[in-house]
């Protein structure tokens, strides 16, 4: 028997199938993450040089950097699964566009105290209104809007598809929020002490830099797959406890 | 089809400017913001001449979330929107009524006003005339924009707070468009960054107006299902 | 080593940063796994209550429009 490609497509979509795929996946995901995390630390903390600028918070840049990174991939993997979901109706994406907000939302988190954890010591200031800075704190609060949403509405499949609504309505914000806030600030001019081009990496960076990104971009596929997890086996329980309400009524 | 949308309209700037609609409400609650600003920074002239165009259309803001709940809640309560949804009109325009009343009803109203407030907080007087284009032009946004929250969070137990915070970051382009025309026009630049800044805000509104109300029937459609 | 722990003069800068990504990262794994151990331990004990009479309702949410 051959399967059609929306067949197929929806084979993948069986959430049996899915847990046992990602059971094997997580124990080699894990280790690949440690290990990749280890060695950008080792190199972020013991074996990259000091920027002949910054000093050694450059060494801040190697979670700065990355967490914002993740800040952005985390939404890009949201609104991609919602997408999905109100187009295919694809069982899996709205588990997958649910789980990644958390971790979004606690990079993104990071990405803005790291930021003001390095701004302070080298332009003076633990928080600029500039445009980049901006746009990641709204970025924030399209996050904790979107949990809250998937909070308050009880019924799974009804939050899927409004959420997932918050989502496309947010992927299609985000440039505008953007390029509102540059123009904001180049309206302001603020006075400030800094420039925003930073440090050119040298290439010793590079190196740190990249493993961290790459170990970070792990962590994340990692923990989605444990929370996509948790999530399915979250609306399981809902509906064995659902049938038993129903048994005992009947 | 014009008819029933037109009736709609109707129907639901008649019931806001009832008792209960909420619609003079709005404008008391801007007023009230307003007031109270001099009272937080001190009565100061040139500060509040500085705070003015920005906290004018912060209140304008808050007082437009206020009545916002109420756009789709209030039918969906007393199962008039069952009729609605199986009337003529497909739910992308009823969401399109709803947000035209909204903004009937709310952002009118505020932007009339506006050059009242502008005066407690010392606005200079050339700036009124931008100050009542830019919120003409921006409102509408506001309304369309808000229905998409509004229908996000119908059936939501204090789903106002909820809708209020789902749609404030996608009010930020509106605020920083608004703001900046005011203030370009404050240091005489209506030449350029004003005019930039109110073309900006026109892109904004149509944008909205196209958008908002799909994504109001969709998330209507998936909550009501 | 002193010298490693002194970061130019910027420690507390450095260590902070570290230690607060230490900190989200590892109370985001604890959430998340302590999530999906509570998760099935309660699917596992419910299933086992039901015993297969309500296999088919247990099935995982799917969409009934489709």
């Amino acid at each position: 028997m051959s399967l059609t490609a929306a067949q197929k497509f929806h084979a993948y979509a069986n959430p049996a199938r899915f847990m046992a795929l990602s059971d094997r996946l997580l124990a080699p995901l894990w280790a690949l993450t440690l290990l990749t995390l280890g060695a950008g630390l080792w190199f972020a903390l013991f074996n990259s040089p000091p920027d002949y600028q910054q000093g050694e918070t450059v060494r801040i840049m190697y979670v700065h950097v990355p967490s914002a990174w993740l800040a952005m991939l985390g939404y890009s993997v949201m609104a991609l699964a919602s997408a999905v979901a109100l187009i295919f109706r694809h069982p899996l994406a709205d588990v997958a566009a649910k789980s990644a907000a958390p971790i979004g939302a606690a990079f993104t988190f990071l990405a803005l105290a790291t930021g003001s954890l390095w701004g302070k010591p080298m332009w003076g200031t633990w928080w600029e209104w500039d445009a980049r800075m901006t746009s990641v704190l709204v970025l924030f609060f399209l996050y904790l809007g979107y949990m809250a949403l998937w909070a308050t509405i009880e019924d799974p499949l009804r939050a899927a598809r409004a959420a997932a609504v918050l989502a496309l309505a947010g992927a299609i914000n985000i440039p505008v929020i953007r390029y509102s806030v540059v123009w904001w600030n180049t309206l302001h001019q603020p006075a400030s002490v800094f420039r925003m081009d930073g440090p050119t990496i040298a290439p010793a960076m590079l190196l740190p830099l990249g493993l961290m990104a790459a170990g970070f971009t792990l962590l994340f596929f990692t923990l989605h797959l444990v929370r996509m997890r948790a999530e399915i086996m979250r609306r399981r329980v809902r509906n064995l406890r659902l049938a038993r309400a129903d048994e005992g009524e009947a | 089809m014009r008819r029933a949308f037109l009736a709609l309209v109707a129907r639901d700037i008649r019931l806001a400017a009832g008792i209960g609609g909420g619609g003079g409400m709005a404008v008391f609650f801007f007023l009230t913001v307003v007031a109270i600003v001099p009272l937080g920074v001190g009565p100061d002239r040139p500060v509040l001449e500085l705070l003015a165009p920005g906290m004018l259309w912060v209140g304008l803001l808050l007082a437009s979330l206020l009545t916002l709940d109420r756009m789709f809640q209030a039918d969906v309560e007393d199962g008039s929107f069952d009729l609605l949804s199986m009337g003529p009109l497909p739910l992308e325009l009823v969401a399109v009524a709803k947000s035209l009343a909204h903004w009937v009803v709310t952002g009118l109203p505020l932007v009339i006003a506006a050059p009242v407030l502008g005066i407690l907080l010392n606005l200079p007087p050339e700036t009124m005339p931008w100050l009542m284009l830019a919120m003409l032009v921006g409102t509408p946004a506001l309304s369309f924009i808000g229905a998409v929250g509004a229908a996000l969070t119908v059936g939501v137990r204090r789903g106002g707070l909820l809708a209020s915070l789902l749609v404030l970051p996608f009010y930020v382009p509106v605020l920083i468009f608004g703001v900046g025309a005011v203030e370009a026009a404050a240091v005489g630049f209506e030449g350029q960054a004003a005019r930039q800044a109110l073309l900006f805000l026109g892109a904004i509104t149509l944008a909205a107006i196209a958008i908002g109300p799909l994504g109001a029937a969709a998330a209507l459609r998936a909550i009501l299902r | 080593m002193a010298e490693f722990f002194h970061m130019g003069g910027y420690a507390a800068y450095v260590w902070t940063c570290y230690g607060l990504a230490a900190a989200v990262v590892a109370a985001l794994v604890w959430q998340s796994l302590s999530d999906w151990r509570r998760q099935s331990s309660l699917a596992d004990k419910l299933e086992k209550a039901a015993g297969g009479r309500v296999r088919r309702a247990a099935a995982p949410a799917r969409e009934d429009d489709r």
